[in-house]
Parts: structure tokens; sequence; C-alpha cells
């Protein structure tokens, strides 16, 4: 039997924050930045949601979606670059609250945005290997950004569950990937904001690892872009995952229904899975949906899915993506500032 | 309420606070949240077992907080109401969302999220509180 995704679940907190709000605080124009990162707002997290509520309500959902007894699952790793705890695993309290059992591994996932999917790699090697009937793998993300610059526009928190085991809604066809020592965006212990390179997080960085991870895995599959009903692409902004798609050789119709990065910004490691969780949302029987990731440091990692029958029964048991998307309050940038944890009390 | 530096407590307390897990007496159908291992009614012919709430319920009272205790203070105003859950018992929740939204007889149900940290270097205790049920959206 094949091995793929059984279940899914997305979360994102419902605040908003308009590229407007930000920009009229700065003294910027919000225009350029709407055009230049095409995005609109992003969301906000409350005071009392980090990784571990986020990634313990997209693991519920996965749940409902796969209709699996919890403790079945015999794996859960997070991937994340803003687990609450420096040293304390973020899946040891989801685990506890999704109730998946004591005998379970568990392990925290750090590899900038991308380690949401390299968890989902690390669960279908697993299952393939016979150590675990199913696995967790999470992409879930409180990102931050410095007040004032051009990341404060879109970071964002939200993210992703998804069950890798057999009799899927997806088979998970094949995924590799390309990594090499290049730093265009770090933070360092201790420090609250991430450093990035500017335009170096692009063309040496973002693309040419997008592109290299992807066209390694059309190789290897033997596929074309035109082979796939849907593409997916990690999202820093709506610019680079259109500009990726066309060097590559996917259409703009192909990318659409991923780009949820315009409504809600940047959800680090919990991007790319979000995306993908929108696409399962509305995919059916027999479409192809191929997906790379980006983190960076710098890799990505890439997939190939295959949409099953199994899609019809199991979409409607939780809540969809759209449905956290829409669900929304807009906040001002005051209350942003409150919820983010940036006064001194 | 749980003492700001109890390790010891905050984990005993884990299992109820992270999944709504109570009790339920089965000779005469009583839950009971937070866990009782005793049901008062039925006395030694008590047959008291695990039982685990939906979480979902309504708001029979509720008050803002504009004062807060001592570790909450970044939070007001904050919303604490009781809720009758589903099953039939009551206890006290925060209510997350604006509190200007909040009224007798909204139904609830349940969101994880962090109840309290112990400063910047301690325990963060995570736990159920409520969010209303947007009746005028039903999920999709």
């Amino acid at each position: 039997m094949t091995i793929g995704i059984v279940g899914y679940g997305a979360y994102i907190p419902r605040h908003r924050i308009s590229v407007e709000e930000i920009a009229k605080i700065w003294g910027e124009n919000a225009e350029n930045y709407k055009r230049g990162l095409m995005v609109s707002e992003k969301s906000v997290p409350d005071m009392d949601e980090d990784t571990i509520t986020i990634s313990t309500e997209a693991g519920r959902n996965a749940l409902l979606r796969a209709g699996i007894d919890p403790a079945a699952i015999g794996a859960i790793y997070i991937g994340s670059e803003s687990h609450p705890y420096a040293v304390k695993p973020s899946g040891t309290v989801v685990s506890e609250v999704l109730c998946l059992g004591n005998d379970i591994m568990v392990a925290d996932f750090e590899f900038a945005c991308k380690a949401g999917t390299a968890a989902m790699q690390c669960c279908y090697g697993m299952v393939k290997a016979g150590m675990i009937e199913y696995g967790m793998a999470i992409g879930a993300d409180t990102s931050q950004g410095r007040p004032g610059d051009a990341l404060e526009y879109t970071a964002a928190a939200g993210g992703a569950a998804f069950i890798i085991g057999r009799d899927p809604l997806a088979t998970l066809d094949d995924t590799c990937s390309f990594t090499t020592d290049t730093s265009d965006f770090w933070r360092r212990n201790m420090e609250d904001y991430p450093k990035h390179g500017a335009r170096f997080t692009g063309k040496p960085a973002y693309f040419k690892h997008v592109t290299s991870a992807a066209r390694m895995l059309l190789e290897r599959t033997g596929t074309k872009p035109g082979d796939y009903d849907y593409v997916v692409f990690h999202m820093p902004n709506g610019k680079f995952p259109a500009n990726a798609a066309k060097m590559l050789g996917f259409s703009g119709q192909q990318l659409q229904q991923s780009l949820v990065v315009t409504r809600i910004g940047n959800c680090y490691s919990g991007s790319s899975p979000l995306g993908l969780s929108n696409v399962l949302d509305v995919a059916k029987p027999g479409q192809k949906i191929f997906m790379v990731s980006y983190g960076s440091g710098a890799g990505s990692d890439a997939f190939s899915f295959t949409v099953t029958d199994k899609i019809l029964e199991r979409r409607d048991l939780a809540p969809t993506t759209e449905h956290y998307i829409s669900k929304k309050t807009n906040i001002d940038y005051g209350m942003y500032v409150k919820l983010r944890g940036k006064l001194k009390m | 309420m749980v003492h700001k530096s109890s390790v010891p407590l905050y984990w005993r307390l884990q299992k109820s606070r992270y999944t709504l897990t109570g009790t339920k007496c089965h000779t005469c159908n009583t839950v009971y949240f937070p866990p009782k291992e005793f049901c008062p009614a039925c006395r030694r012919k008590g047959d008291i077992r695990e039982f685990r709430f939906s979480g979902r319920g309504k708001i029979i009272s509720y008050t803002v907080i504009r004062v807060p205790p001592e570790g909450f203070e970044k939070y007001t105003p904050y919303t604490v109401a009781i809720i009758e859950l589903d099953e039939g018992t009551r206890l006290s929740g925060q209510v997350v969302g604006n509190p200007e939204s909040i009224d007798i007889g909204r139904k609830v149900s349940p969101v994880f999220r962090k109840f309290h940290e112990d400063g910047p270097a301690g325990l963060i205790q995570y736990g159920i509180k409520f969010e209303l049920v947007a009746e005028e959206t039903p999920l999709k």
C-alpha cells in the first residue's frame, strides 16, 4: 500500500495587521510595499498563542481528518524557528494534549522555514522503513521581524500538520533535498530578531535552492511542470514564488491556490505547509501536486504528491485553511505591539 | 490557583488542564471537573472512572478582569467565565477574544492556549480556554 498524507490540518491565528498600518508608523509608502511584496496583510498571534498552541490546533485538525487512533502515531516532529523553549521540546506538550500516548518518538526540528517539510521527510522515511505506523509532521511559527525592518511587513504566524502513513488521501510519490552553506538569513542564540542579507536572500539563496531541488525532483520522477495540477513554494512574499514558478515553467494558474501569503503573510515553517493544506482543500482525486519548501541557511525540500479518492471522505472532517484565513479581526499597530509582547511592563 | 513556581503541581494538573479530563460516577452518572476520585453522592457504592469532556458549553456568567493578579498584567482586559459544559458540569475558565463580544448564554468551544508564564526564564503553563462559537459563520 502506498505511503503519503493520511490526514492534514491547518491553524492560523485570527488577528491581522495590514501593510498600510505598518507603513503608516514608519513613514513608508504602503503601495510600494504591497506591490513589491504582493502581501496585503499578515496574521498576528494572540498573546497566549505560540508555536505549541498553533501546532496543537493544527494537529487536532489533522487527527480529525485521519480518523485514526491517536495512540497509533509513533513519532511527532515539529519544525519551527520559534519554539517557545530553547531547551524543552514543543512536541512533548503537543503529544500529551493530542493523547498520542507515551510510546512515541519526539524531537523538535529547526531549519529556518523548511523545518516542517524536513519533519515530513523523516516521518515518510520511518513509515517506509516500517519503524512506525503513522508519524505526525508539523510546520508552525510565530515569526519575528524587527520593528521597522522589511520583514515586519510579512513575518506572520500559523502552521499546518500532516499525518504520514499508509492508505493516504495524497500519496507521497517522491521527495529530495538540495542543501548548501549559504548564510542569507539567521538568528543567533538569545537574539530576539533575525538578521538577513537583503537582496542576497534572492538569487543565490531562495531561487538557487528552490529551482535546484525542483529540477532534481522533476528529473528523478521523470515528470515535467505540465504534469502537475498545483505547485506550492515557500512564500517569503508573493513575488518570490511567482518568479520561481516562471523560472521552472509552472503557470500562474498552477500556483494560484497555494498563494496564501498574499492574505496572511509569511508563516515561516508554516508557509509551504499552509500552501499545501490550502491546495488539498480543493484538489480532486488523481490530481498531482508539486511542492518545494525553502529554509535559509540554506536548503529546499521538494515533494511530488498524487491525490487519492480518500480526499473526498476526509476533507470535510475538519475546518479548511480558508476557514482560518477568512476568520479574522484586523488590529492597529498599537494592539500589534501589545500582542507581540513589545511593551516593557 | 497554581502557585507560580510549583512545577510539580502544574505537572500533576496537566492531564485535566490539557484535555479537560475529569471523572464520572457510573452509579449515578454525575460528572466532575476537576476530577474527583470519590463520588460524594454514592459514597462507597460509587463507580468513579475517568471522563473526557468535549469542552463545548455555554456561558452562565462572566466577569472582565481589569485589575489582574500578579503575572497577568499584560493580558488585561480579559474575561473569566463560568461555563456549563454540554456533558453537565460547570467550571471557570478564560474566554479569549474581545470582552465586549462576550455575553451570557453564548455558546463556546475549547481552544488550547498559554495560561501563564512564570517570568521570562520560568515554566510556561498551557491549558484549555474557550472561544465564542460564531453562530453566524458555521464551520466549513
